[in-house]
């Protein structure tokens, strides 16, 4: 089991994708979180400002980094899967190691690796950069709050599970193409119009709190988006039951694709 | 070292509609070399993948010593596999791909630069697999196989895509490794390409076994033929005739079918014809075996 985590994490850290996605996220959840702690200063600064809560601004910079940076260990995690596929390095794989249910595991605990290795660098650009700007402007940044912390901790949590699920989905939808498109048109796309939806009534928004994006942010405890589309105030789910959700979306994935994709003979 | 013995047990593999093996049985001696021959599309792939455990059979088995591979302990210390469909990365170094399938059968960085050297590839070790020509892919497949030390080689089309350098090498170093004692078993759609190399062959066709046996008892089976020679070639196609042969006169001699080089001699010798050239020919081994795969042709 142990050898072949191993060989797992040698697989994913000896080609490029990594190193690329880790870059993206970076700057793009930099600027993100940069542009928004800047967008607060200066909203805070009116002369009506007050409205919102100092305390309330740093949460929301900070898990930017989940809020819009969970696309990329869900693609990092699919592509993982979805390679081995691709380039037929299932018949390496299998052969080293053909007993495929460990090779999941392995991918599974690779991929987790990797989900923090990912929620650090989405929290070098969110924190780093946010609480940079944040400071800057003479802002509270909230880094000695415990609070703050265990935001943190749940974020890289949630980074974690969300590799997880990209893992599984990838053995679930094993063409490339269709798993790219798919992840980017449903977390983009899909998910943001449906949890906008859901939150016109208040059994819908219920049901809505379940879909992975809800769940993920539920789990974090903050988000961009909960902020000011109201559906916090329906979100039914606590954070550990948010995480759970997650987690079983990623054993939903993974418990499907291995009784089906991941059997198949291997031509 | 002994290789272990290859079993395969009434295989049968059925795609949808597709019978890609068909009841087949063979064995794999160790400290020999094997060759699996068959025209494209006969099953060798599908066999060998099953063996392997990549192809799980519809029904009957394919074991090493009675173990199924996906049985095995150390399966790449036990049976090293080059495939045809060499499967590897294309981003990522040949070095690299041989640390990610070590790294799952503990096998240390050191013995993969062992075989990358062992197979020529010392150089390019660090260059990634997308800039590998067919003959390199070859080689890393080859490393990738030789990679555990195992007692058991399966290698599908190994000589595919060599040059004749390249093939002259495979050829010598197949024989070593049986030589060693391991098992070998070597894939091939060209009798004539594993002919010099092999002691056994497996022949199937439409998934079944058709031969299995030496390459001198496949020789056998090929209608024996002598090609003579006289100054008086009517005297002597007189005598072969008459003590039972089939003569065929053409500009360069008579080529005689039912008598052996002997009894063509010693006819020819009663009959008191001088002989100019006595040859013993064979039909062509590639006849006999387009024959028994009964295609009429192989290209």
């Amino acid at each position: 089991m142990l050898r072949s985590i191993r060989s797992e994490l040698l697989k994913t850290s000896t080609t490029r994708i990594w190193w690329i996605l880790a870059i993206i996220l970076f700057g793009y959840v930099g600027l993100t979180a940069a542009g928004m702690a800047a967008l607060f200063t200066t909203i805070r600064e009116q002369p009506d400002g007050a409205a919102i809560p100092a305390e309330l601004v740093p949460p929301l910079v900070y898990s930017i980094a989940t809020a819009v940076g969970y696309v990329f260990p869900l693609l990092f995690g699919a592509l993982s899967s979805t390679t081995e596929f691709r380039h037929e390095t299932l018949t390496p794989t299998f052969l080293a190691t053909p007993r495929r249910p460990v090779v999941l595991v392995g991918k599974v605990v690779a991929g987790a690796v990797w989900g923090v290795v990912f929620a650090l660098v989405g929290l070098a650009a969110s924190v780093g950069l946010g609480a940079l700007v944040l400071a800057t402007t003479g802002q509270q940044t909230l880094l000695d709050s415990s609070d703050t912390w265990a935001l943190l901790g749940r974020i890289v949590l949630a980074m974690l599970v969300w590799t997880i699920v990209g893992v599984g989905l990838g053995v679930l939808i094993p063409n490339q193409v269709a798993a790219i498109v798919i992840v980017l048109a449903f977390t983009q796309f899909v998910e943001p119009l449906l949890r906008l939806a859901s939150s016109f009534w208040e059994w819908t928004a219920r049901i809505g709190g379940f879909l992975p994006g809800a769940a993920s942010d539920a789990l974090v405890g903050s988000s961009i988006f909960t902020a000011f589309s109201g559906a916090a105030a329906t979100e039914a789910l606590e954070w550990w039951q948010g995480g759970l959700v997650l987690a079983g979306y990623a054993v939903l994935f993974l418990g499907i694709g291995a009784l089906t994709t991941w059997r198949r003979d291997v031509t | 070292m002994t290789g272990a013995v290859i079993e395969i047990q009434s295989l049968t593999k059925r795609f949808g509609g597709t019978t890609a093996v068909d009841d087949l049985s063979f064995r794999v001696e160790p400290g020999v070399v094997t060759g699996f021959l068959g025209p494209n599309g006969a099953g060798k792939t599908t066999t060998l993948r099953t063996l392997v455990g990549l192809v799980q059979p519809t029904s009957g088995s394919a074991t090493f010593d009675g173990k199924r591979y996906v049985e095995l302990e150390k399966p790449l210390h036990t049976v090293g596999t080059a495939l045809e469909a060499a499967s590897f990365h294309p981003g990522r170094t040949g070095r690299d791909h041989l640390r990610v399938v070590g790294a799952a059968a503990s096998i240390p960085t050191a013995r993969v630069d062992e075989v990358l050297a062992w197979v020529g590839l010392a150089d390019a070790a660090t260059r990634r697999v997308g800039g590998y020509s067919l003959g390199m892919r070859q080689r890393l497949g080859l490393a990738f196989a030789l990679l555990g030390d195992p007692g058991v080689l399966v290698l599908d089309e190994p000589i595919n895509g060599l040059d004749p350098e390249g093939i002259r090498w495979m050829r010598s170093f197949l024989r070593d490794l049986a030589a060693q004692g391991r098992t070998v078993l070597v894939s091939s759609h060209l009798l004539s390409e594993v002919q010099q190399t092999v002691d056994r062959l497996v022949i199937i066709s439409h998934g079944r076994l058709v031969y299995e046996g030496t390459l001198d008892g496949l020789e056998s089976g090929a209608t024996a033929r002598v090609h003579v020679d006289a100054a008086d070639r009517d005297a002597l196609a007189r005598a072969l005739t008459a003590a039972g042969g089939q003569v065929e006169v053409t500009d360069n001699g008579l080529h005689v079918s039912g008598l052996d080089a002997d009894a063509v001699g010693v006819q020819a010798l009663a009959a008191g014809v001088p002989l100019r050239l006595l040859i013993p020919e064979r039909e062509g081994l590639e006849n006999v075996f387009l024959e028994l795969v009964g295609e009429g042709g192989i290209r």
